[in-house]
């Protein structure tokens, strides 16, 4: 399989990467050599074989249900959330407006 | 007396144990030589007053007769990677200009409370992508090391963590974290002429720790010799409630336990990873490092890891995948950069924000990640990457009923120079091809200095272990390390 | 079974619309689906919003095993199959509400399969019209934040309160056919949710809404093309929407026209649904395993517990109530359709049993009809003065003793009830001190009862030559005679004796 120049731009767009046209026709030979390289993994047989899920056999460990239990992952530190906020208001995160 | 900033984390710690300097001379020594080493490009950030209150604190409670932490008065370099709280924070990428974390990733946190203190942050690859540290938005890490041709040719540190290999090697700092999600800690490590490790996924939390690929990444020390790493691992590691994927198992004593004695021990050759174009000198380094061992006790028997060749293209469907996702919430509206052109709708601000804030190589791999996740191509790509990657991970399994280690070379070259690999990605990811399998099966991994190449560059041996087993990965390490007599070091041009 | 008869009359024939749904139900837990954020509704914006759940950089989920038990018992309550493997995947797209990139949610392995849900249509009665709609999965998934458009004018204001609140997707099969049975299949799933605990059904709070997915089709043909209209947040809306969009649709088909799918919104101030501009280009999610997450494993153990946890449900309790309390099916129904009324009930179905010495079973029909239209009935004309807390089985009990033995008649039940809830008096006292009691004293009756007949003889005469009616006529005179206060039963009694 190999990508073109529609194929990149509607990845960027998917990706939310502007891209300029000159941009995007540099990435087409760079992608397809990339991508026509790890197509070797289609000569591996693979048959009756599961994808990886744990990388070490591991299982899921789950949290009680309390609240505020750990403060590095409870509520109520809105200043920390908001610190790094290029637009906070109010509260808020700011955003350029949104049409729904 | 030595210079102290030629000390390792265990001079330093029983140094300052046993009052033969104090803490603070040791913080001062390493940040005159931060302050001294900017040619090098290896610290973004210094934080000399983190590393003198730690120090200040090492000596407090040395003179109030307590017991000092297993770290206390060592000063270490930070890769940028992790969340520091107050200490800018930007993974080397433009996206995360002027973020500020306000907490302390799990990692770091751990080395505080074993008493050793922050010189600064260090460069690194962008987001931990690339091998050569020349994809840091600040410029690139220059290794202190030189040919011995007599020119002055810039040479790569490695990567991604090019700044920690460089900084420990120039002696900025006696260690420094690293993080590995398909060789970033032993690829430079062997670039440079020192030791590191990649545990096993899921010894280091991940919690605070910009994510690269999240299956993949794991924390690590880079330090002088395998007893530095050993020390260092020890107090990074550790179970982690916040990682789901956090090993609940108690650290082993590593130190206590390092031996360089292999009777008993079978070490595995892989065939496979003799490749065609590997440097004779690299094989030659190999095979004693296999001499080494057997010297050391270990029976050397050759094994077969089938699926070697499949590893590094699986590696570059799953790295890049889990990457497009987890650096979708870099996107100019919680934190670091945002674009706002004229007019800009939502939509608008998130694609200039990233199309300005992420350099060339973390796009790439959003790129193919996306691409490989895209509906129509999910299973050829990343659902068979996963399938060989259980094969990968198979095929260790098998050789541990051979062997109870493995030994390779850490990398196929010794490092190259600055812009020499820049324009074509695939040959620099064929840089990791050794590193990579290990990673794809999360096991245990070191790189230790082994010798010199014709041009006077280090060369690294790898060690694989077996899950949990970093213990043999140590002393196979240490080992060599005292076999190899790696002495070697950087002249100070800078 | 019956089919649906539901058709929309178009130009060219009976069309006929096929609806599932997909409804969002904010699981019952303290702290979010993977951080310990507090869940609380109406906080000040991102007060309740954790380093995690503004996705910073580093930040990992870890799962809230509370909201994975309540996923459990909602499929088991639904006779769904749970899967005992089930992951966590990543659903990839760019929104403002959504500060990860990506919601975790779970695509590939559902921690609950196929379910069903029967429904009824009719409540008057409710064996009669019985439709049974597949539940084809339940996953668990993060909710999103809140936008808000309104506060400033070139900016939309993020609160990321709910980001990360866990949510249960129950996913319908196309079952549907009527705005009718979409309406009973969301009223039915909320009571079951309220029933279990694992939801508060509470629509206007947005803790349950629905993705209605409508599609119109030639009846017998092949399914329409369908379209989604998101979140959806009462039982009536839902059924309007059926209505506009399936009316739509064939507006678009009978002129020619194909419809597209697509998500659409509903704007129920203009009765209208329109095309969704912000989700346009999202359709592809590039949904894959959550590699922070490891596979969900759930065990036997652990779903026998969440099974033993489960109370009697909406279904098995009417089937009780009607076989075992000889209640209505009407009655029992009604009793059983929201866990709040079942319980009230069966709390004063209690009292009441034990305050007369009687079983359960014999005083359910009273209590059924105390609770389902005679104390409704006094609380309704009450309303605002009436005191909540008055209202104690206690003295619910109390009233339906004093009817019971005799000694207070219907209508003074209710009087006495009014003063209850009024005052909080005790209802016996109030019977006593407000000569709200009737007597059963037979020779006081009788006296009266031979009074009356001696005064109206010639009504004597008609009705013993056959005029029935008249009985009437007599048992009203004593009754005035003895000013409402006779039991109605002895005055009936003896004057059949007299007469018959
Ligand atoms: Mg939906
Ligand atoms: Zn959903």
């Amino acid at each position: 399989m190999s990508v073109d120049s529609k194929t990149v731009k509607k990845i960027a767009s998917l990706a939310r990467i502007h891209m300029d046209d000159a941009e995007v026709e540099a990435l087409v030979p760079e992608l397809n050599n990339i991508l026509g390289w790890v197509e070797q993994l289609g000569e591996v047989d693979v048959s009756g074989v599961e994808p990886m899920t744990a990388v070490i056999p591991n299982t899921l460990r789950m949290r009680d249900d309390i609240v505020d239990a750990d403060p590095l992952t409870a509520g109520g530190v809105r200043d920390k959330v908001l610190a790094n906020a290029p637009v906070a208001e109010h509260g808020f995160f700011g955003v350029p407006k949104v049409i729904e | 007396m030595t210079d102290i900033t030629d000390l390792g984390i265990k001079a330093i710690r029983d140094g300052v144990r046993e009052g033969t300097f104090s803490a603070r001379e040791v913080a001062e020594a390493f940040n005159a030589n931060v302050a001294g080493g900017k040619e090098l490009n290896a610290f973004l950030v210094e934080t000399p007053e983190h590393a003198l209150a730690a120090a200040d604190a090492a000596d407090k409670a040395r003179a109030a007769g307590e017991e000092l932490a297993p770290m206390a008065g060592v000063p270490i370099g930070m890769k940028d990677l992790f969340c520091t709280e107050g200490v800018a924070t930007t993974a080397c990428s433009h996206i995360l200009e002027g973020f500020v974390p306000t907490y302390e990733s799990t990692v770091s946190a751990n080395l505080w409370k074993a008493g050793a203190g922050m010189l600064g942050k260090l460069n690194m690859d962008q987001f931990a992508m690339g091998s050569s540290n020349e994809t840091s938005a600040f410029g690139n890490v220059i290794s202190p090391w030189r040919r011995n041709d007599g020119g002055n040719t810039d040479l790569a540190p490695g990567g991604s963590s090019g700044g920690s290999a460089s900084a420990v090697s120039g002696r900025l700092c006696p260690a420094a974290t690293g993080t590995d999600t398909g060789g970033s800690i032993r690829q430079p490590a062997a670039f440079v002429g020192i030791s590191g490790i990649k545990p096993t996924y899921g010894r280091c939390s991940r919690w605070g720790v910009v994510a690269f690929a999240s299956s993949l990444d794991q924390a690590g020390p880079m330090a002088h010799d395998v007893t530095d790493c050993a020390i260092m691992l020890q107090a990074m590691a550790g179970f982690d409630p916040k990682d789901a994927t956090s090993l609940d198992l108690p650290v082993p004593d590593w130190e206590s336990a390092l031996s360089s004695d292999l009777k008993g021990k079978r070490v595995g050759i892989p065939k496979e990873y003799r490749i065609d174009g590997t440097p004779a000198e690299i094989n030659e380094l190999w095979d004693k490092g296999a001499e080494w061992l057997r010297d050391a006790g270990a029976e050397i028997v050759e094994i077969s890891l089938p699926h070697t060749k499949y590893a590094l293209p699986a590696y570059y469907i799953i790295a890049p995948a889990e990457a497009s996702s987890n650096l979708a919430r870099y996107d100019g509206v919680r934190y670091g950069k945002r674009e706002l052109p004229d007019g800009a709708g939502l939509q608008d601000m998130y694609a200039a924000t990233r199309a300005e804030g992420f350099g060339p190589e973390v796009k790439r791999r959003i790129m193919i990640g996306t691409y490989v996740l895209s509906a129509g191509f999910y299973d050829a790509y990343y659902t068979q990457a996963q399938k060989v990657r259980t094969l990968i991970a198979r095929d260790f399994e098998q050789a541990w009923e051979q062997c109870d280690m493995i030994l390779a070379p850490t990398a196929p070259s010794a490092a190259f120079g600055l812009g020499e690999k820049a324009d074509d990605p695939l040959a620099m990811y064929l840089n990791d091809v050794f590193a990579v399998p290990a990673s794809l099966a999360g096991l245990p991994a070191m790189s230790v200095p082994g010798g010199l190449d014709g041009q006077g560059l280090p060369l690294g041996l790898q060690i694989v272990g077996k899950a949990l087993d970093e213990q043999s990965v140590l002393n196979a390490g240490l080992a060599i390390e005292q076999r190899a007599g790696f002495t070697a070091r950087p002249d100070k041009w800078w | 079974m019956t089919e649906s008869t539901y058709r929309i009359q178009g130009a060219t024939g009976d069309w006929e619309v096929v609806i599932g749904l997909e409804v969002h139900a904010q699981i019952t837990s303290n702290a979010k689906l993977f951080s310990g954020a507090s869940t609380e509704f109406g906080a000040e914006p991102n007060t309740q919003v954790s380093l995690v759940d503004a996705a910073m950089p580093g930040m990992l989920p870890v799962p809230n095993q509370e909201c994975v038990r309540q996923a459990v018992r909602t499929g088991l309550a639904l006779n769904a199959e749970i899967h005992k493997y089930s992951r966590f995947d990543r659903k990839n797209y760019f929104y403002a509400d959504l500060p990860q990139g990506y919601q975790i949610s779970q695509l590939y392995h559902p921690i609950v399969g196929e379910g069903v849900i029967e429904v009824a249509l009719d409540e008057k009665d409710p064996d009669s019209e019985v439709r049974q709609i597949g539940v084809e999965r339940i996953h668990i998934e993060q909710d999103a934040g809140k936008l808000m458009h309104d506060q400033h004018p070139t900016m939309s204001y993020v609160d990321l309160n709910r980001s990360g609140v866990a949510l249960m997707e129950i996913v319908s099969r196309p079952d549907m056919r009527s705005p009718v049975e979409a309406g009973a299949y969301v009223k039915k799933l909320r009571s079951i949710l309220r029933y279990v605990g694992s939801c508060d059904g509470n629509m206007e709070q947005g803790s349950m809404r629905a993705d209605v997915n409508v599609s119109v089709r030639k009846p017998g043909e092949e399914f329409g093309t369908r379209t989604e209209t998101k979140n959806v947040n009462s039982v009536r809306f839902v059924q309007q929407v059926i209505e506009i969009e399936a009316n739509r649709q064939v507006d678009v088909l009978e002129a020619g026209g194909e419809i597209v799918q697509e998500t659409r919104l509903y704007d129920p101030d203009r009765n209208e649904t329109r095309s969704m501009r912000s989700k346009e280009d999202a359709h592809d999610y590039r949904y894959f395993p959550d590699p922070d997450l490891l596979p969900l494993e759930l065990t036997d153990d652990f779903i026998a517990d969440c099974k033993a946890s489960l109370p009697e449900l909406p279904d098995a309790k009417r089937k009780r109530y009607e076989s075992e309390l000889g209640l209505t099916a009407y009655n029992a129904a009604v009793l059983t359709a929201e866990a709040e009324t079942a319980r009230a009930f069966e709390v004063l179905l209690k009292e009441t049993a034990a305050k007369q010495g009687k079983a359960d079973t014999e005083v359910a029909t009273q209590v059924a009809n105390w609770s389902l239209s005679i104390a409704p009935g006094v609380q309704k004309a009450l309303e605002v003065t009436a005191d909540h807390e008055n209202n104690t089985p206690a003295a619910n009990a109390a009233i339906l003793a004093m009817v019971s033995g005799g000694s207070v008649s219907g209508g003074q039940a209710k009087e006495i009830y009014e003063i209850v809830l009024k005052t909080g008096r005790d209802a016996e006292e109030i019977a006593d001190t407000e000569g709200l009691k009737q007597t059963s004293d037979t020779g006081a009756i009788e006296a009266e009862i031979e009074k009356i007949l001696e005064t109206n003889a010639d009504k004597v005469e008609q009705y013993k030559a056959g005029k029935d009616k008249l009985f009437g006529f007599f048992v009203g005179q004593t009754m005035k005679a003895m000013k409402g206060k006779a039991n109605p039963q002895i005055v009936n009694e003896l004057l059949r004796k007299k007469l018959d």
